[in-house]
């Protein structure tokens, strides 16, 4: 059982720093999805720990080894490229042994036609076989074993890849967005997949997605990475319900989470808009008010909002709407049933319950909060 | 990596050597030529005698503009045949249209030299041997042009041109307005491909040229030395030197164009 | 209907004069070239006769055109595998660093350009026996001077020398596309999956990928090698005692010093049979063992 530690990671590409100090864990057996927008780093990160790339600075462990200095063959990892990378002038069953080949057979052994004959290369040859067909199998990938890559379908590729991966039974296992080119239900279908592959294994993984719902759904542990550092890690409930930083709680979520302007004044009462909030907190002057669509409810009282549109979303319905004193575009998820009593134009108000509002300090870092006993709207 | 640098550094000079004598024995007298010393750089400079001697003797500017014609007129009539006919052949449908797709490829298969002999006889029996019409004429219609665009519009997304169809314009006007300022790449690179081929080729304008009138740079050479040079080798190499100079500045000039020039005609053809 | 109709018209008018000019300059002279090969045209003569294959039997006979056959491949046989290893190497140094590469691929590119009759005359002077560079160094290195152009033992070797010199950036330049169209992804799986070094790298990556690249430049070197010309025609006219006599150089010599069209005809078919011939191996058998979809 081996983990991966991240320390200090430092990458800078000229002038522009693209990882400022990353430091991750994943532990032995755990799945970690690293998430961001595009650009943020994530796949540099990734790529330094499998070796493709160097750092600048920080420190790599994979297990118990340090690995900064090593080639990514002596790393003991194996990787899913986004765009699989399988290499087109072999068959499925050689694709697969590749990583085995390459470890187990000497240069003249893994010469063609003459490398056979060599002693000892066919008994290798034919265990290195075996364990393709073992890693081809869950995948469904037998009866393909003696095609070329050109000649399979996008979604078989990726299986392929997976079956590389896992062939060698490795310490750790990075794949670097490796749905993303798959079409929508086969994506939702293969993130099964690789999750039993991961249990199955139970391999240290680290799993690189810009796609929130991938990180949510699949992962026991989510790193959130922006602007090349890490702004939270934790679990997906936590994550989604607890966000540590603004940018956690506006990337995370859809719809997005709504944002207001807020103020706590010298007691700590948060008002928005000049009315009270419901809410009490420690910090004081202006902040970031966010709640999530589903917190939001029409209610006797609350935040004063104007709808604009209702889109209907079959278990469900969105609001649109607008926050009355200040016009900040509001969005509330509401049962289907809420369409009675709601109009366009007409003014209602926005409620939610004080334990699901989050606080926001202006630099961005949650603050905690809790109910005004003094005022708790309905 | 620095061994990189130094292998490349060796194979170049190496690549580089026939430049370099060429170019130090075009300003060295003939009799420091004849001592076969190992000096590239000469003792004494006899630049303006060799150069002057080419220039007194055969008409260097005017080969050079004679190649300037000649490759010129060949592209202009390459490119004004091969740029409709590939467009049509990609883009539109007529009847016929197999069959010259058909022909284009057949075209590809056969090396210039084939047509030549009776090339030769016709031009002969039409008076024109010596002529521009005859350096330039074989060579207008060229299969691989064709081809090139072909494959080039084929890429073109038919939308534009249903945009460009929706909006009024005929077929011929969507050549020259719509297809035209968009096959500015594979035109250059074949541009390229053909300037350089044609400049360099000898066995044409050896068959068809006869005297100093209409001569392409390379007889200009070839008569240069064979009548006047002997083994005045100063004024061989001078005479060299200018004849390569002018198609050498203009790739240093646009190496890069150049070289992903000949690259994609080359990997097309 | 009315869109139809004028695409056609507009099609057709767009190949007519392609379609003419390639009857006229390229199909008909052709099929004429093939039609001579079975007469004995001279030219100037009034009448010709229908000899049937006597230029193809007078070809097995001429001990002559035998040699030029036997001296064509052994041009293209040193040519060929020197050019396309070499400048598959040349590609693969060039493109393994970033410093230096544009200039390095100027270098290597510039006898591509260069005035083929011109820097023959430089390489008639690099190599003459007595004054040439060449020779003078190998003097000075204590060894033996050849006569390079002028014996029968080395002409063919000095010509391909300078063949390789001619194609060797040409080549190079192609494999660098090819270089280029390789994914980056495939380098870093072939790392991960345990290749050590550069050598791992290129067996499993680069020279399988470059297959397409590779059987490409192949062919092409092979029918651009068989065409060789320029530097016979300048630099030995076939000689000395035809050492250096080559197809299309024969096949000049026959049809524009002795003007015997037919022959001449006859040789160029023999030329053209063996471009296709390479040609359909490119495509029937070698196409489908590079080319992985």
């Amino acid at each position: 059982m081996a983990g991966i530690t991240i320390s200090g990671v430092v990458r800078q590409f000229g002038a522009t720093p693209v990882l400022r100090g990353v430091s991750l864990t994943v532990e032995p057996g755990e799945f970690v999805a690293l998430v961001g927008p595009s650009g943020c780093g994530k796949t540099t990160l990734m790529r330094i720990i499998a070796g493709i790339e160097t750092a600048d600075a920080g420190e790599i462990v994979i297990g118990d080894r340090p690995v900064t200095r090593l080639r990514p063959a002596e790393r003991d990892i194996a990787m899913v490229f986004q765009s699989y990378a399988l290499y087109p002038h072999l068959t499925v069953r050689e694709n697969i042994a590749v990583p085995l080949a390459m470890r187990r057979l000497s240069a003249p052994e893994r010469m063609p036609l003459l490398g056979r004959l060599l002693p000892g290369a066919r008994a290798k040859r034919a265990a290195i076989d075996e364990e393709v067909v073992r890693a081809a199998a869950p995948l469904g990938l037998e009866a393909l074993l003696d095609r070329r890559p050109g000649q399979l379908s996008g979604g078989q590729r990726q299986r392929v890849a997976l079956a590389r991966a896992v062939v060698r039974r490795p310490a750790a296992f990075l794949m670097d967005e490796p749905l993303s080119n798959l079409d929508a239900a086969l994506r939702v279908q293969t993130r099964r997949e690789i999750v039993d592959i991961h249990r199955a294994a139970g391999v240290a993984t680290l799993y690189v997605t810009h796609d929130q719902a991938e990180a949510l759904t699949m992962a026991d542990k989510v790193a959130v990475m922006m602007g090349g550092e890490l702004l939270q890690v934790a679990s997906p409930e936590a994550i989604y319900a607890d966000p540590a930083d603004l940018r956690v709680a506006g990337f995370i979520g859809s719809p997005r989470i709504n944002t207001l302007a807020a103020e706590a004044d010298a007691a700590g009462r948060v008002t928005v808009a000049g009315l009270p909030a419901g809410l009490r907190t420690e910090a004081r002057g202006a902040l970031t008010l966010a709640l999530r669509p589903e917190a939001l409810r029409p209610a006797p009282a609350g935040l004063p909002a104007v709808p604009e549109h209702l889109e209907f979303l079959g278990d469900g319905l969105l609001l649109h709407a607008r926050h009355a004193p200040d016009g900040t575009p509001l969005i509330a998820r509401l049962a289907p049933e809420a369409r009675e009593g709601l109009q366009p134009g007409a003014a209602l108000k926005l409620g939610f319950a004080p334990g699901r509002a989050l606080l926001f300090g202006a630099d961005g870092r949650r603050v905690a909060s809790r109910a005004d006993a003094a005022l708790v709207p309905a | 990596m620095r061994a990189r640098i130094a292998v490349l550094a060796l194979l170049g000079v190496l690549v580089l050597m026939p430049y370099l004598w060429m170019v130090a024995a075009s300003v060295k007298p003939v009799s420091e030529i004849f001592r076969a010393s190992l000096s590239i750089w000469p003792e004494q400079f006899a630049a303006a005698e060799n150069y002057g001697k080419v220039l007194a003797r055969v008409p260097v500017l005017h080969y050079l503009w004679n190649g300037v014609v000649v490759c010129g007129g060949i592209l202009l009539f390459q490119l004004l045949f091969a740029v409709p006919a590939g467009y049509a052949l990609a883009k539109l449908r007529f009847p016929g249209r197999g069959i010259a797709f058909g022909a284009v490829m057949l075209g590809l298969l056969v090396p210039p030299h084939v047509p030549a002999l009776p090339l030769y006889v016709a031009a002969s029996g039409m008076g024109l041997l010596d002529s521009y019409t005859a350096l330039i004429a074989p060579f207008t219609i060229s299969a691989f042009a064709i081809f090139l665009f072909r494959q080039f519009f084929s890429a073109l997304p038919d939308d534009l041109l249903h945009a460009a169809r929706l909006d009024g314009m005929g077929e011929w006007s969507i050549v020259w307005r719509v297809v035209l300022p968009n096959a500015w790449p594979a035109a250059t690179a074949f541009a390229i491909f053909s300037v350089v081929s044609h400049w360099n080729d000898l066995f044409w304008p050896l068959i068809v040229v006869q005297g100093h009138e209409h001569a392409t740079p390379a007889l200009g050479v070839l008569y240069f030395r064979s009548e006047e040079a002997g083994d005045d080798f100063g004024a061989m190499m001078a005479a060299a030197v200018l004849m390569t100079l002018p198609l050498v500045l203009a790739f240093l000039l646009a190496q890069r164009r150049f070289v992903e020039g000949i690259a994609t005609t080359g990997l097309k053809g | 209907m009315r869109r139809l109709a004028g695409e056609a018209v507009a099609g057709a008018l767009m190949t007519l004069p392609a379609g003419i000019a390639y009857l006229l300059l390229l199909l008909l002279p052709t099929l004429a070239t093939v039609l001579l090969a079975f007469t004995d045209y001279e030219l100037g003569a009034t009448a010709l006769g229908w000899i049937g294959l006597d230029n193809f039997r007078e070809m097995l006979a001429d001990r002559g055109f035998g040699v030029s056959v036997r001296n064509t491949l052994v041009y293209v046989g040193l040519v060929t595998p020197i050019s396309i290893l070499g400048g598959l190497g040349l590609a693969l140094l060039v493109e393994a660093g970033a410093k230096g590469r544009a200039f390095f691929r100027a270098v290597f590119f510039l006898p591509v350009v260069s005035l083929t009759v011109a820097m023959a005359a430089a390489w008639q002077y690099l190599l003459h026996p007595t004054i040439g560079p060449v020779n003078a160094a190998l003097r000075a290195m204590g060894l033996g001077t050849p006569f390079w152009l002028s014996s029968s033992d080395t002409v063919l070797l000095s010509l391909a020398a300078i063949g390789v010199w001619e194609s060797i950036g040409f080549n190079m330049v192609l494999f660098m596309a090819g270089l280029t169209a390789i994914p980056r992804e495939l380098y870093a799986a072939a790392e991960v999956d345990g290749a050590r070094g550069g050598f791992d790298r290129f067996r499993l990556v680069t020279w399988p990928l470059l297959g397409p690249t590779t059987l490409f430049v192949l062919t092409i070197s092979m029918i651009r090698s068989l065409r060789v010309f320029d530097t016979v025609a300048v630099l030995t006219q076939g000689g000395p005692n035809k050492a250096s006599e080559v197809l299309l150089f024969t096949m000049y010599q026959q049809g524009f010093t002795y003007l015997r069209l037919g022959y001449s005809a006859a040789i160029t078919l023999v030329f053209l049979a063996v471009v296709l011939a390479l040609m359909w191996v490119q495509t029937q058998v070698l196409d489908k063992r590079v080319h992985y979809a």
